[in-house]
């Protein structure tokens, strides 16, 4: 199958800090994939690169066969400019750490501001999608709710339906339950498990949690020093790799979860 | 005394149609500019950003009574343009130099709203403009207000200048009581200052209010 995302020779730097060394990645429509690594090994970037939120110094990403960051003028390769990001990036979907929820807006008008903005549909339209989205994510009291007399899990189950209603192909977590108190990251997980066994789309997870991780993962990435160092099954990253580098992130990480 | 007061407030609210049309006009005036120059600074264009800044720190770097003698007496000379009447000079002047000040306080409100609003914005697919107009603007003017309302209260006093381009507003006419009954002077003033301060009392209530709902924040 034509995959959905493709890095190419991927390169990031800022400033004199090389983040990422060349990052090749296929990732088939349907593919649910994990990417653990150390702190500041670029697994953020990664993602951010994907959403448009970062420029790649050097190297393509193509998204559904498009050059994301280049386009055709005549014949030439241009660096893209907003409209061509806009055609690419529409699906594209993304859930923040700090959730990024708009706070002058009610539960609902954070998801029914982009439909009607974005995808020009009607209010009335909108406003039903959003509230079988916020009660798919268990939020049906809380629609004229805002953000401020959330728990930080609400809000993080607020940011995934306002993503999930823009219908995306492809969707990108980055470490959405580090930032919750750890009572309350179970309901976040629980609606990604949900989203990974019944939907379609493609999945990018950055995440911490490991189990978590390698339960709903096809692939697991392990991003070291700004390469892929490892990848494969959760299985064969996490119990039969010998690298070294892995192992000692494995068993640091383990330590720090007893 | 105290019908000597009257009678003054009385000769000197000849000029408070002066005083109020110039306060009104001229603090419209400065809220345009304030956005244009605010969001213009913003802006990629190199050049637009420049001219911007060129015209905020020269407004910024000089005096209101300068300037507002520049329009009247050097602008017409040196290029032969004219403005109209005295009035339009004072309105002009006054609302491009507090429409430069005010224009920092939009820019940098705008600047102060965390950058994660503008990712969330983008990850939704919103175009620059929606981004600015559903969710950095609304969120940003929140924080404006209770400058604006200061800068209100300012434009309403730095009227008073104006009576040095031979408008007829408050002050002038205080200047005009005084010189006619020099005994009166310190009352006459005294009613100015009171003239003044009763036209600013609906604006310290109304920055009041500003104040009030920035502090509860964006999410009322
Ligand atoms: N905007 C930026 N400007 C400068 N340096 C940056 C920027 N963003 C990331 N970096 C640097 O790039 C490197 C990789 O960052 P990134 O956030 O991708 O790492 P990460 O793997 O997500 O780490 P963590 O697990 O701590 O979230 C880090 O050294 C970071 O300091
Ligand atoms: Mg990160």
């Amino acid at each position: 199958m034509e995959p959905i995302v493709q890095y190419k020779e991927i390169h990031k730097s800022f400033g004199d800090t090389h983040v990422l060394k060349g990052i090749n990645l296929d990732i088939r429509p349907t593919e649910k994939i994990a990417i653990i690594g150390p702190s500041g090994s670029g697994k953020t970037t990664i993602i951010r690169l994907l959403m448009t939120l970062e420029e790649p110094t050097d190297g393509d990403i193509y998204v559904a066969g498009e050059n994301l960051w280049k386009m055709d003028v005549k014949g030439k390769k241009k660096t893209a400019n907003e409209k061509h990001l806009r055609s690419v990036r529409k699906d594209i979907g993304m859930v923040f750490q700090h959730f990024n929820l708009f706070p002058h807006k009610t539960i609902l008008d954070n998801c029914v501001t982009p439909l009607v903005q974005v995808k020009k549909m009607k209010k009335d339209e909108a406003v039903d999608l959003s509230k079988q989205m916020l009660d798919r994510v268990g939020l049906s009291d809380k629609y004229e709710a805002y953000p401020s007399n959330l728990s930080g899990g609400q809000k993080q189950r607020v940011a995934m339906a306002r993503a999930l209603v823009m219908k995306p192909k492809i969707m990108l977590f980055d470490e959405v339950t580090s930032a919750l108190d750890p009572e309350l990251v179970g309901e976040v997980l629980q609606v990604i498990r949900d989203l990974a066994e019944h939907d379609e789309m493609a999945m990018i997870l950055v995440t911490h949690e490991m189990d978590f991780a390698l339960e709903i993962a096809d692939r697991v990435l392990f991003l070291d020093d700004g390469v892929i160092a490892e990848s494969g099954t959760a299985d064969e990253v996490i119990n039969k790799s010998d690298n070294p580098r892995l192992q000692e992130f494995l068993k640091r990480f383990r330590k720090e979860e007893v | 005394m105290f019908s000597s007061g009257v009678n003054i407030l009385e000769y000197l609210s000849q000029g408070a149609w002066t005083t109020i049309s110039i306060f009104l006009v001229s603090t419209l005036l400065a809220f345009i500019m304030a956005f244009v120059a605010g969001l213009s600074r913003l802006v990629k264009n190199p050049l637009i950003r420049g001219f911007t800044t060129i015209y905020v720190e020269i407004f910024r770097g000089t005096s209101l009574i300068v300037q507002l003698f520049w329009l009247y007496y050097a602008v017409p000379m040196l290029f032969n343009i004219n403005l109209g009447s005295n009035w339009w000079v004072g309105v002009i002047a006054i609302a491009l130099n507090y429409g430069a000040y005010m224009s920092e306080v939009v820019r940098s409100s705008i600047l102060s709203i965390d950058k994660g609003q503008t990712e969330a914005g983008i990850a939704l697919n919103l175009s620059r403009f929606q981004r600015m107009r559903y969710i950095i603007l609304p969120q940003a003017l929140r924080l404006m207000l209770p400058e604006f309302g200061n800068y209100s209260i300012q434009i309403l006093k730095g009227t008073a200048l104006v009576s040095l381009i031979g408008l007829t507003d408050i002050l002038y006419y205080g200047d005009i009581y005084r010189s006619s009954n020099l005994s009166e002077g310190p009352m006459a003033y005294m009613m100015v200052l009171i003239m003044y301060f009763i036209i600013a009392l609906p604006l310290i209530w109304l920055s009041k209010k500003g104040e009030k709902i920035s502090r509860r924040g964006v999410a009322s």
